[in-house]
């Protein structure tokens, strides 16, 4: 159990190529924080970093309040769940899971009842004796797991632990992780591409993108009010559509928008098919392709006038026909204003 | 598994095109083979008039010479020598050198070079490098107050052809263990760092496991190189001397045969020899995939 700090942190590798600018960030006790963003952000560089297995740099991070930045990833206290595993294949489950304890002198009779004790939680009490190759892509994720969770660490570190595993396993121990990180309230960190696996999980999601934090919140206040453009493009799927402000204006209600802003984000389920007699821009737009997913569908449009494509989120059975152009509706309560160049929120 | 079969449309030519390699196989090796077995059952007059038929005296013989059975034993004690000496070292270097990232492909270069010179002339070099009288080595070690002179001491002798012959053979053993360290994920090495192992216990509970196929592949290899491929180093450095101390069974065969005109007692040694190549060959090919694996 422990706060993790983050201060003024940088990562500069030879050649000058700088993967972290100036980072903070706090994880406090208990706390799952999931860092998203594209490949080459900077996310792993900065759990790597956690872990002990990158230099820092510059700046200083403390594990439990001792800043560890000379300390060997060993004596950090940590444990970390790799993306392939990272599974000895050379030893049985059993000997995965008690390598950690037996390097640290733990007494025989505490190694075996905390093995149980793992194996118990997670399920993977009858394969014990076998080698990870015997085991499927879910049993060795399970293993994994367990070898972290034996140790009891002072904070967990995920590095993409479900990105091997098929959608189906992925949806299943993402719902795992979570039941198993609330019951041990052991500080998490959590690295993932996977902007579903990061909403779902985080108790708070930390938005990366070139070395840098864009936004840090709960998800979904990252999903409400997106503070950059990057952010609100990154969360959400189908990606946020970004309009003109030039566009939107002398169509509908009167538009009142913050100075500086000239464009607007609109979600595609905010994208309405009805007038919903509140104050609404309206768009006209020719339905280029209709999609339908199940629950609800998804229509590729275009806009009349500027020729852009934008999608809307409606619902299943909506009667519309392809090649159609009809009348859509939003809100301007849910527009989010932006500005171009700095990026940012406006409002 | 499937194979790709190609169907000649003419019989003759499938046969026509293995003949050049069948030819060489048959004239440069199945043919002094069984030559050899021949002539390791017959004694020849010393003029070479008369072969005589005589079964197995030439083997009974052999196993009765206390120098053949001395033989066997320096064969022994060479060969283990030479392969754990090459092998150690070469996991060393190849150890050291996967731990440099800028410079390793520099001193991969240079640590297979040795690879690349001829047997005889590494002999030569270490002949010249510890020659009791010009060389290097002993005016050093004499500063040291040992007197090292592979001239008259059998121990100093055996000690020079094992260096020699294990130098030539680190470069080989060097270049299939940093191939086998690269095939390590690093992801596994990191997890047990994080698991609180200090790089030796990492090396020995994870990194030397895991590189088993390679170390029992390359032990196979080793032996094989020190029984039968140093005939060049020995010749050029104590020719078997000093009183027989370095006379291991592939250099047995040559004096024996060539220096001595035994024919019949160096044919039967040869043949063992071969009978030893195929059990190590047999061992190789029946463990190396199956009996490594984790």
């Amino acid at each position: 159990m422990a706060s993790i700090d983050i201060s003024a942190v940088k990562k500069i590798y030879a050649g000058n190529v700088t993967a972290i600018h100036n980072l903070d960030l706090t994880i406090p006790d208990g706390e799952l924080v999931v860092l998203v963003g594209p490949s080459g952000c900077g996310k792993s560089t900065l759990l790597r970093m956690i872990a002990g297995l990158e230099t820092i740099t510059e700046g200083t991070v403390s594990i439990d309040e001792q800043v560890v930045n000379k300390k060997e990833p060993a004596e950090r206290d940590i444990a970390m769940v790799f993306q392939n595993y990272a599974l000895y294949p050379h030893m049985s489950v059993r000997g995965n899971l008690e390598y950690g304890l037996k390097n640290r002198g733990t007494p025989r009779d505490e190694i075996d009842r905390r093995v149980a004790e793992a194996a118990r939680i997670l399920e993977i009490e009858p394969f014990l004796d076998r080698r990870p190759r015997q085991l499927s892509g879910g049993q060795r994720q399970r293993v994994a797991m367990g070898r972290a969770i034996v140790r009891k660490p002072k904070a967990f570190l995920f590095d993409e632990p479900l990105s091997n595993l098929d959608a189906k396993l992925r949806g299943q121990m993402r719902i795992e992780i979570k039941r198993l990180q609330r019951s041990l309230k052991t500080t998490s960190v959590y690295v993932t591409h996977d902007q579903l696996e990061a909403m779902t999980l985080a108790d708070r999601l930390v938005v990366m993108n070139a070395g840098r934090i864009e936004q840090v919140g709960a998800p979904i206040e990252l999903y409400e009010r997106p503070a950059t453009l990057f952010v609100a493009g990154f969360i959400g799927s189908p990606p946020m559509n970004l309009i003109e402000v030039d566009y939107l204006r002398g169509r509908g209600d009167d538009l009142k928008l913050p100075e500086g802003t000239d464009l607007c984000g609109v979600r595609p389920d905010t994208i309405q098919v009805a007038d919903p007699g509140e104050p609404s821009v309206r768009l006209d737009a020719t339905i280029e392709l209709y999609e339908p997913i199940g629950g609800e569908s998804h229509l590729h449009l275009r806009l009349e006038g500027s020729g852009q494509l934008i999608v809307a989120a409606v619902p299943a059975r909506t009667a519309v026909v392809e090649g159609a152009t009809i009348p859509l509706f939003v809100r301007i309560a849910d527009l989010h204003p932006f500005n171009r160049d700095s990026g940012r929120r406006t409002d | 598994m499937q194979t790709k079969r190609t169907i000649f449309p003419n019989k003759v030519l499938p046969y026509l095109l293995l003949v050049p390699q069948l030819a060489v196989t048959l004239v440069f090796f199945i043919w002094p083979a069984l030559q050899a077995v021949k002539s390791s059952f017959e004694r020849e007059d010393p003029f070479g008039f008369k072969t005589t038929f005589v079964w197995f005296e030439n083997y009974r013989r052999l196993f009765a010479d206390p120098n053949y059975l001395g033989s066997l034993s320096k064969t022994a004690v060479f060969a283990t020598s030479v392969t754990v000496l090459a092998m150690s070292v070469s996991l060393l270097l190849a150890v050291a050198v996967s731990r440099v990232l800028r410079t390793s492909r520099l001193y991969t270069t240079l640590l297979v070079w040795p690879y690349a010179v001829a047997p005889v002339v590494v002999g030569v070099l270490w002949w010249f490098m510890f020659n009791p009288t010009i060389g290097i080595a002993p005016y050093i070690l004499r500063g040291f107050g040992v007197d090292w002179n592979h001239r008259v001491d059998g121990v100093d002798a055996m000690l020079l052809v094992v260096m020699a012959a294990s130098w030539k053979q680190i470069s080989y053993n060097f270049l299939f263990f940093v191939a086998g360290l690269q095939s390590i994920p690093q992801s596994l090495i990191e997890a047990a760092a994080i698991d609180g192992a200090g790089p030796f216990k990492r090396f020995w509970t994870i990194v030397f496991p895991l590189l088993s196929p390679t170390t029992f592949f390359l032990l196979i290899i080793n032996i094989n190189y020190a029984m039968f491929d140093t005939f060049g180093i020995i010749d050029a450095t104590t020719q078997g001397g000093p009183a027989q101390a370095t006379n291991v069974l592939v250099y047995k065969v040559y004096s024996d045969g060539f220096l001595g005109l035994n024919i019949g007692s160096s044919s039967a040694q040869s043949v063992i020899l071969m009978i030893v190549v195929i059990a190590l060959t047999a061992v190789q090919f029946r463990y190396v995939e199956r009996r490594v694996q984790y």
